[in-house]
């Protein structure tokens, strides 16, 4: 019985073993893990292995072109009494959470517009989304020369109409800088937020539009009562992207202000940049990102509730 | 209120002969529609779509208008030039960064659909041991921004000798195209009924056949989103180009504009905005073409 015990998983083994090639296509795990492996090789390489580093980095004071010793809290006890980097952290909060409303607000104010009943409805949505198509750096160089001190397209208007006499100083002045910039990524935010949403708004049943009038509702009520629930799932991933990507935003401000002025317009990540690439100080560098993780963790968070309340009032488990 | 109720009353007597399919787009008069809807709608669209006007204008208008707005309209031009376009595409390094975007996009689109499909397949149909759990971390692996992944791959770039090489590009794009695209197809594979597979299962095709001649035909819109949109992204980033390539000939329109073409010139806005303008048709014109891939790659991936 033992000898038999000991000789039948060898034995099975040793058929399963026949080929690599066969045992590859047949097993769901082997098969699986090949499918898998170029995308997997990437991403641990460049994006997991980094994210890792990145916060090693943080723990070291590595500059460029050499290698770092372990130096625990330091560079954050160092950043701790930073006013500058408290400052990047006060830019971004402002410039995300002002950014992020307005978008939200416009955005869906736009969705419901477009899913009214309109002549050429599909051109006009392609119109829309060009800001979103045009690169960000060429169109943040275009909001640069309309922003321009001299030659401000804006400027000019306001002055020939009367209501201004000296030409405003979009990027001069921290305060000026600091909305000039906000409205530049509205302006780049809104058609994806418009879209999005309008893609959820046509999900939406008319018919449950005409069993709400039936009852009494008002276009607020319908809204308030209809829409806005069925859409909220969408809207909490539309806001985690949008919060995501306007908080770790630096080509904006690169291309236009480059921080400036006085440090008015520094967001974390344009801080990092100069502090590790152009000064050469990876780990205080590394040490402004990770501090963005937290931040980044607590936007996620936000998204999960969000999408667990889909699937409540799904009234489901999964999918 | 009162108003409502007059639509109410209206709406009753015409619902008979309305056509059911409106829906209740019969409650919109006139007038209510112009100002509720077409008004802020216009507003909303030129101010969107101005900044790209003036992009287009600035190019082609000849210097001695750009800077004298009292004499000449602004929002016009009179005998435009294509001087600045011409001065860009012959006398600068403009075609070689165009030329480098393009093949870094191309190469790096590829590459990522390439791993994509291999793992939106896996993901689907395959079904292998913590599928869910390897779908549920190439979705977070979405909400890892490149702003703090730039520092520690600037050091992994040097240390792989890759530093100022378009291949740095090429291997780095796919963490922003791989998990984006493969959580695009896994929605496009989802809705292929299992039944062709099982019958090519049963005649003895291999998953690897499977893939090819079933399931990648039945997907080609899948792949067209996902290809146009990842070439969008390549076109339109920033923070890694910046990074890691250091001489002029190897730069990428987007930052070759930021760091070579801003000299503090007064006449330099023209072939700025030539530049800008240039660097953007070929996304608008690949765009245009195919609005409806891009629409659904972009609600695709955030509906899932």
């Amino acid at each position: 019985m033992a000898h038999d015990a000991v000789g039948r998983p060898q034995a099975s083994f040793q058929s399963t073993e026949r080929s690599l090639m066969q045992r590859l296509s047949n097993d769901r795990n082997w098969l699986g893990a090949a499918f898998m492996l170029p995308a997997a090789v990437i991403l641990i390489l460049f994006l997991a292995y980094p994210l890792g580093k990145g916060v090693w980095l943080s723990f070291t004071d590595a500059k460029i072109g050499r290698d770092g010793i372990f130096i625990g809290l330091e560079n954050y006890e160092w950043l701790s009494d930073d006013k500058i980097f408290w400052l990047s952290v006060f830019n971004t909060l402002f410039y995300t959470v002002i950014a992020s409303v307005i978008k939200f607000l416009v955005g869906l104010y736009l969705a419901l517009l477009l899913n009214e009943k309109l002549p050429f409805k599909s051109l006009i949505r392609s119109i829309v989304l060009i800001p979103f198509v045009v690169p960000t750096v060429l169109s943040a160089i275009a909001f640069w020369w309309i922003y321009d001190s001299q030659f401000s397209i804006i400027s000019w208007s306001l002055k020939n109409m009367g209501l201004i006499t000296e030409n405003i100083d979009f990027l001069g002045s921290p305060d000026n800088a600091r909305l000039s910039l906000i409205f530049a990524n509205i302006w780049r935010g809104v058609p994806f937020i418009a879209i999005t949403l309008l893609a959820g708004l046509q999900t939406v049943s008319p018919s449950l539009y005409e069993a709400a009038t039936l009852d009494g509702a008002t276009r607020w009520q319908n809204f308030r009562f209809v829409t806005f629930p069925l859409l909220t799932p969408i809207i909490a991933v539309v806001m985690t992207f949008s919060v995501l990507f306007t908080f770790t935003d630096f080509q904006l401000v690169w291309a236009m202000t480059r921080g400036g002025p006085v440090n008015a317009t520094h967001l974390m990540a344009t801080l990092g940049y100069q502090r590790a690439i152009l000064a050469g100080n990876l780990g205080e560098g590394a040490a402004i990102s990770t501090a963005m993780i937290p931040f980044l963790l607590f936007a996620i968070m936000v998204s999960w509730f969000g999408l667990q309340r889909r699937k409540w009032q799904q009234g489901g488990s999964d999918e | 209120m009162s108003d409502h109720h007059n639509h109410q009353d209206s709406a009753s007597v015409t619902a008979g002969v309305n056509d059911a399919s409106e829906g209740m787009s019969y409650l919109d008069g006139g007038i209510r529609k112009l100002i509720y809807v077409y008004l802020p709608l216009s507003i909303i669209m030129v101010v969107l779509i101005f900044p790209f006007y003036w992009m287009v204008l600035t190019s082609i208008k000849p210097d001695a208008q750009l800077i004298n707005m009292d004499k000449f309209n602004p929002f016009w031009v009179v005998e435009p030039t294509f001087k600045h376009i011409q001065k860009l595409l012959f006398e600068s390094e403009y075609p070689r960064w165009l030329w480098n975007t393009m093949y870094v996009s191309v190469v790096a689109t590829a590459l990522s659909l390439f791993a994509s499909v291999f793992a939106a397949y896996a993901l689907v149909r395959i079904r292998f041991k913590g599928a869910e759990l390897v779908g549920a971390m190439i979705f977070l692996a979405y909400l890892v921004p490149p702003s703090i992944l730039f520092i520690p791959l600037a050091t992994i770039i040097q240390a792989y000798g890759l530093f100022d090489s378009p291949m740095a590009l090429i291997l780095v794009y796919p963490t922003i195209l791989i998990p984006f695209s493969t959580w695009l197809l896994m929605g496009y594979f989802k809705t292929i009924p299992y039944e062709l597979e099982e019958c090519a299962l049963i005649d003895g095709a291999t998953r690897l056949q499977i893939l090819i001649k079933i399931i990648l035909p039945l997907a080609v819109p899948g792949l067209i989103s996902a290809s146009i949109f990842s070439l969008t992204l390549c076109w339109n980033e920033f923070i890694y180009a910046l990074t890691f390539l250091s001489s002029t000939q190897n730069k990428t329109v987007p930052v070759a504009i930021v760091s070579e073409f801003v000299d503090g010139d007064i006449y330099r806005w023209g072939s700025l905005m030539a530049g800008a303008l240039v660097g953007s048709l070929p996304l608008v014109i690949l765009y245009s073409f195919f609005v409806e891939h891009y629409v659904s790659a972009m609600t695709g991936a955030v509906k899932e």
